[in-house]
């Protein structure tokens, strides 16, 4: 009986810490009241290393300091799924924070849309230029992460000549797919094992991660596109 | 002696687990391989067994959801994860919106919302082949599509005004003993965003408006099944933030998950 009682006490437990509580982090910082160190603060009270002064609560963050780090409301920096590139490295969409963003969902075995979007995309880049390069990503999301592993997006990358700045080709997993391409607002079907139905749209954020054009079909007319992204980097 | 003193703690418990949850808990669905009623490339799909919430998720449930992840309150829940209507009958963060009843399905939910409601109890949105699959029972059989009757209950539902308002529970269970699937509330499906009507459905619109002509399901693989037509394309029409008036959700989860 007890063991019972046990077993259900855990499976409470595992069923209650599921799901980590999302509530505002109110980590309270402290600072030397002289400043001696500058800015630095530490997280729990104590003394200054420095003046040995008691150290006070920081209560608010400065006005600039919100408004550089705080994500807004309708930012794709939101999303905190972490995303594989073609290299093999992991990163969240937020360290993309300060570049332009213009996104597009492929998978590398499609024979028959993505080449031209991928041609699409690269018509785009040429239109651009080159001293705004610094501060753009182009970039390619796989909608289908179980074919397309880093390697496979690394050899597609080299393949289309694309394995450089400011090309990017990233996966995750399906279900981080399935969310991503619902923040794109791109819809997309399994048909066959290879083949994928998929809406083609290429979308710009700006670089606070804010959608600000999508431009839908294949081989359309990329002139609003390339406006809005040149506007996108010259508000930085 | 020493068994009924144990008894009590675990009656609560189990209480507590259902109340946290579903109230009713949920019941097993035994997959099958079924042709799916609509799609342009349709073919036979595989679903395996799972588990289902026996009825649509309450307003009550998702008060206390909102109590325990107030990020997800009406005030809190950010635009990019539900638009402006995000819980828009409910007074404040709280509190429902007077005339509103705590155990009607919950509605103006995003997508983002309802699959986080999920994740939060263990569990995750229902893919749309396990819907549909779920939901083409009646009373009596598995499959109830190719019955008249059948398809003349949901059509006249989807004709009847408000039903969003009604309590959970009142129509009759189907054959896996799942309520409410069809007569309530259209509910939010995992992958909502995997309806693709005619190539890229968007586009063949000059505006960005996606309402679907009825002669368009002469696509479909049952063109008894104008109902199910509809449910596609309302999927394949709206995006993860919008909150719908009469769009709410419930939760699954994989068979060998549950004990």
């Amino acid at each position: 009986m007890k063991k019972i009682f046990f077993i259900l006490c855990s499976i409470l437990l595992i069923s209650f810490s599921a799901c980590k509580k999302n509530t505002s982090k109110d980590t309270a910082l402290y600072q030397c009241p002289m400043a001696c160190e500058g800015d630095k603060t530490y997280e729990e009270p104590g003394s200054c290393p420095v003046c040995n002064m008691d150290l006070e609560a920081v209560e608010t963050v400065t006005e600039t300091e919100m408004s550089s780090d705080v994500i807004s409301e309708t930012s794709i920096f939101n999303l905190t799924s972490t995303w594989t590139t073609q290299n093999g490295e992991d990163l969240q969409l937020e360290e993309l924070k300060g570049d332009v963003l213009v996104m597009v969902m492929i998978y590398t075995s499609c024979k028959a849309a993505c080449p031209r979007l991928v041609a699409d995309m690269r018509n785009i880049e040429a239109q651009l230029p080159k001293d705004g390069k610094d501060h753009l990503k182009m970039v390619f999301v796989s909608i289908d992460p179980k074919t397309d592993s880093p390697e496979r997006l690394k050899a597609f990358a080299e393949e289309n000549v694309m394995d450089t700045a400011p090309w990017l080709f990233l996966r995750s997993s399906e279900d981080n797919t399935r969310e991503f391409a619902a923040v794109m607002a791109v819809n997309y079907k399994k048909i066959s094992p290879l083949d994928f139905s998929h809406s083609n749209i290429i979308s710009v954020f700006n670089q606070d991660g804010e959608m600000v054009f999508q431009q839908e079909g294949l081989g359309v007319n990329s002139d609003a596109t390339v406006e809005h992204i040149k506007k996108a980097i010259a508000s930085k | 002696m020493r068994t009924k003193i144990f008894r009590l703690p675990i009656v609560l418990i189990l209480f507590h687990m259902f109340s946290y949850g579903q109230s009713e808990g949920m019941v097993r669905i035994e997959g099958a391989r079924y042709i799916p009623l609509y799609g342009r490339d349709s073919t036979v799909v595989e679903v395996k067994d799972f588990d289902l919430d026996v009825y649509p998720v309450t307003n009550s449930e998702y008060l206390d959801f909102v109590r325990e992840y107030p990020k997800w309150q009406k005030s809190k829940a950010k635009a990019i994860f539900a638009d402006a209507t995000y819980l828009r009958n409910w007074k404040n963060d709280l509190e429902l919106k007077d005339g509103e009843l705590l155990n009607s399905p919950v509605t103006y939910v995003s997508w983002f919302a309802a699959k986080a409601y999920c994740d939060c109890q263990g569990k995750r949105l229902p893919t749309m082949d396990e819907w549909e699959y779920a939901a083409m029972a009646d009373e009596t059989v598995k499959d109830a599509r190719i019955k008249k009757s059948y398809n003349q209950q949901i059509l006249s539902w989807y004709e009847a005004p408000r039903s969003n308002e009604n309590k959970i529970g009142e129509n009759p269970k189907n054959y896996w003993g799942v309520y409410d699937l069809h007569g309530l509330v259209w509910e939010w499906t995992s992958d909502f965003n995997s309806v693709l009507l005619s190539g890229e459905s968007r586009k063949d619109n000059e505006k960005d408006n996606n309402l679907f002509c009825g002669s368009a399901s002469l696509g479909a693989t049952d063109l008894m099944n104008y109902a199910a037509f509809m449910r596609y394309a309302f999927r394949g029409s709206i995006k993860a933030n919008y909150a719908i008036k009469n769009l709410g959700f419930r939760c699954a989860t994989d068979a060998e998950n549950t004990k």
